[in-house]
């Protein structure tokens, strides 16, 4: 049985569609991310899941509850993480968890053990400022708040955006143990190696969802043998790869370019050019792609 | 009710650890009061007299030298033509206009009654008070000693006339004025920057989507602001007694029910405004510009109402402050009976209504 349903979900902001006719199942305790750049509605379909706007047309299930219809229920079964820091900066780590504790009909000790491995990064800080907070520390304060009263379905708009990898990986970390609790969780970001971590993951472009799959499947499906591309000057290397004629998609990925080429041509060609190029230690090896890599590909076939 | 409690202690919290929050609550309703009790008991002195006396007898002269060796007037000016009265205001320098009667000198030894015209400026009307009551006075002792030269008992009737403000406004008017103006800046003020501060923080979406009813978050901020309004009410009232010595003449707990609901209907203007405003800043200059403005100007707090031209008494009308001031008033000068003020409170009360209504009407469920 699915934990969440949403069925031909739309919204729109004046005549800009920031959700276009949506749709997707997510089962009990599954970890489904939904990736996309900032803009591609992702806060939207939050907001829109934990009842706090309304569609312009389409449903979305939680849990068996509607989420117009019955709003007030869904509201008790839901944690929900704003992007945005949304905590009371005033008022201590404590001071914070013990209010939404109570504002969500329970207390701190009836749920601790579900938030101890997270809350006890903190807990030394218990009566320090929730704005005088390093940023990780605030997202598990705000993870910790989000978790308290114990939801069957958890929603986190990015947590981690603006978090050191550290505090990223211990977060992440936390993810996969609540998942193991049984609790289904629905967390988007704009980081592409959060999403391998995913059971799920849906790409997302422009308010619609291109591809829903596990990560798996979607770098199994990736059509072409892919090379990474070093070389002694890695500046300009992008721009003269994208010039090659026989090169049918470059991108720039840190160290190194990720290119796809003919099928005709061959990595020596490539090789060959380069040099009279004149790049030195030039350097080419396949790899098995990324996500990043198939989401990089479905843009380019989708602004086609 | 634990999340009630919890609710409202959080929003306490909030409130004492923001000074300046802290400094507007409770340091402005003293420094208002005191600012405006002691401009008011500002003293009479040296006020420019001007005189017309036809009769120039000995008398009257006698009268115009006690006025001159007071320290509180000095006779600046003899004014020989009536119509000249009105120019001599204009220049700003008189204060007060003395005109004799045209036979003194024989209505006082003959009837034993003479009459003086006082003529002050009515458009400050707390010193035109001020100045014709040491003026009157001073009258009252020339009488005495002009009737034991003379032997025979004889009464000079001061006809007291304030130009622009016939109705002649106390001097204590203030203080209703700025109970007005505090509890609307309080309640209204700090309540909408208050609820409207969460909407941009965005904890307002988390407060949502918890499984707290709207209406007991709406209560639970509402509370404390409540509560402070009180304090500062009691301060008030302590300060106007105690310190400027303005007695509350009528009952006291018929004081407290109007201002209850006074605080009640600003309060529900305070909602009203941070349902249609998305931003603190909004919330302040909505308030500040659309509450604090009327209720300065309009509600007779500065300027009274009687004297102000028709189109702004009725513009005044719809400033619930200016009821509340009006039965304030009543209750705490004049020292009024329930009965006298049932219009205001009945004004107050529907409003109060009108404005929750309103203001639970428009509040959201969800965000905009």
């Amino acid at each position: 049985m699915s934990s969440v349903s949403v069925s031909r979900l739309s919204k729109s902001y004046n005549s800009i569609k920031a959700l276009d006719n949506v749709s997707f199942d997510v089962s009990k305790g599954e970890l489904f991310g939904i990736i996309g750049p900032d803009g591609a509605g992702k806060t939207t379909l939050f907001r829109l899941l934990t009842t706090l706007i309304l569609p312009d047309c389409g449903s979305a299930v939680i849990e068996g509850l509607d989420v117009v219809n019955d709003y007030a229920s869904v509201r008790r079964i839901i944690g929900y993480m704003p992007g945005r820091f949304s905590l009371y900066q005033d008022l201590t780590v404590e001071e914070n968890l013990n209010f939404f504790a109570t504002v969500f009909n329970t207390t701190v000790k009836e749920n601790y053990h579900l938030i101890e491995d997270i809350y006890k990064h903190i807990e030394p800080f218990r009566t320090r400022r929730a704005g005088k907070l390093s940023g990780g520390m605030k997202q598990k304060l705000a993870l910790s708040c989000a978790l308290i009263h114990k939801p069957k379905v958890l929603f986190l708009d990015e947590p981690t955006t603006g978090v050191d990898p550290v505090s990223r990986k211990e977060f992440w970390e936390m993810l996969l143990k609540l998942k193991s609790q049984g609790i289904t969780i629905i967390v988007s970001t704009p980081y592409m190696d959060e999403a391998r971590l995913c059971d799920r993951i849906a790409l997302m472009q422009n308010g619609k969802f291109l591809r829903i799959d596990s990560p798996d499947n979607i770098t199994a499906s990736y059509p072409y043998r892919l090379w990474a591309v070093t070389a002694n000057n890695m500046h300009g290397l992008l721009n003269d790869l994208r010039a090659c004629q026989y090169v049918k998609s470059s991108f720039s990925f840190g160290a190194s370019c990720h290119v796809t080429i003919d099928e005709s041509a061959s990595a020596a060609m490539l090789d060959a050019y380069l040099s009279t190029r004149g790049y030195d230690d030039i350097g080419i090896k396949e790899i098995q792609p990324t996500v990043e890599d198939c989401f990089m590909l479905m843009l380019k076939e989708d602004a086609q | 009710m634990k999340q009630f409690i919890t609710f409202v202690r959080k929003e306490f919290l909030h409130i004492f650890r923001d000074s300046r929050t802290m400094l507007i609550l409770l340091g402005m309703p003293m420094v208002q009061m005191l600012l405006f009790g002691f401009a008011i008991t500002t003293e009479v002195r040296n006020t420019k007299v001007a005189v017309f006396d036809p009769s120039q007898s000995m008398e009257t002269r006698a009268i115009k030298e006690r006025f001159d060796a007071s320290e509180y007037f000095t006779i600046a000016e003899e004014i020989r033509d009536v119509s000249r009265i009105n120019d001599v205001f204009k220049y700003g320098e008189i204060g007060l206009v003395m005109v004799f009667s045209d036979d003194f000198e024989s209505e006082l030894h003959q009837g034993g009654d003479a009459a003086v015209q006082l003529i002050t400026d009515g458009t400050e009307p707390n010193q035109a008070s001020m100045i014709t009551g040491y003026a009157s006075n001073i009258l009252a002792q020339s009488m005495q000693e002009l009737s034991e030269g003379s032997g025979a008992p004889c009464r000079i009737i001061p006809e007291i006339r304030m130009l622009y403000n016939p109705q002649a406004e106390s001097a204590y008017n203030f203080v209703p004025g700025v109970m007005g103006m505090i509890l609307m800046l309080i309640c209204a003020m700090m309540t909408s920057i208050a609820i409207v501060r969460e909407k941009e923080n965005g904890t307002t979406e988390i407060l949502l989507v918890s499984p707290m009813k709207p209406i007991y978050i709406i209560l639970s901020k509402v509370t404390p602001y409540f509560t402070l309004s009180m304090v500062n009410l009691v301060t008030i009232l302590l300060l106007s007694v105690y310190v400027l010595g303005v007695p509350v003449a009528g009952s006291l707990s018929l004081l407290l029910l109007v201002s209850v609901i006074f605080i009640f209907l600003a309060l529900s203007l305070g909602l009203l405004i941070s349902n249609v405003v998305n931003t603190q800043v909004a919330a302040m200059l909505v308030s500040g510009m659309g509450l604090m403005m009327p209720v300065m100007l309009l509600s007779g707090l500065i300027f009274p109402v009687e004297s102000m031209p028709l189109p702004l008494q009725c513009l005044s009308a719809i400033v619930p402050a200016r009821w509340y001031v009006d039965a304030i008033r009543k209750i705490m000068i004049q020292g009024a009976e329930i009965q006298f003020v049932l219009k205001e409170i009945g004004i107050l009360l529907f409003v109060t209504v009108a404005l929750v209504a309103l203001s639970l009407k428009t509040f959201k469920n969800r965000l905009n």
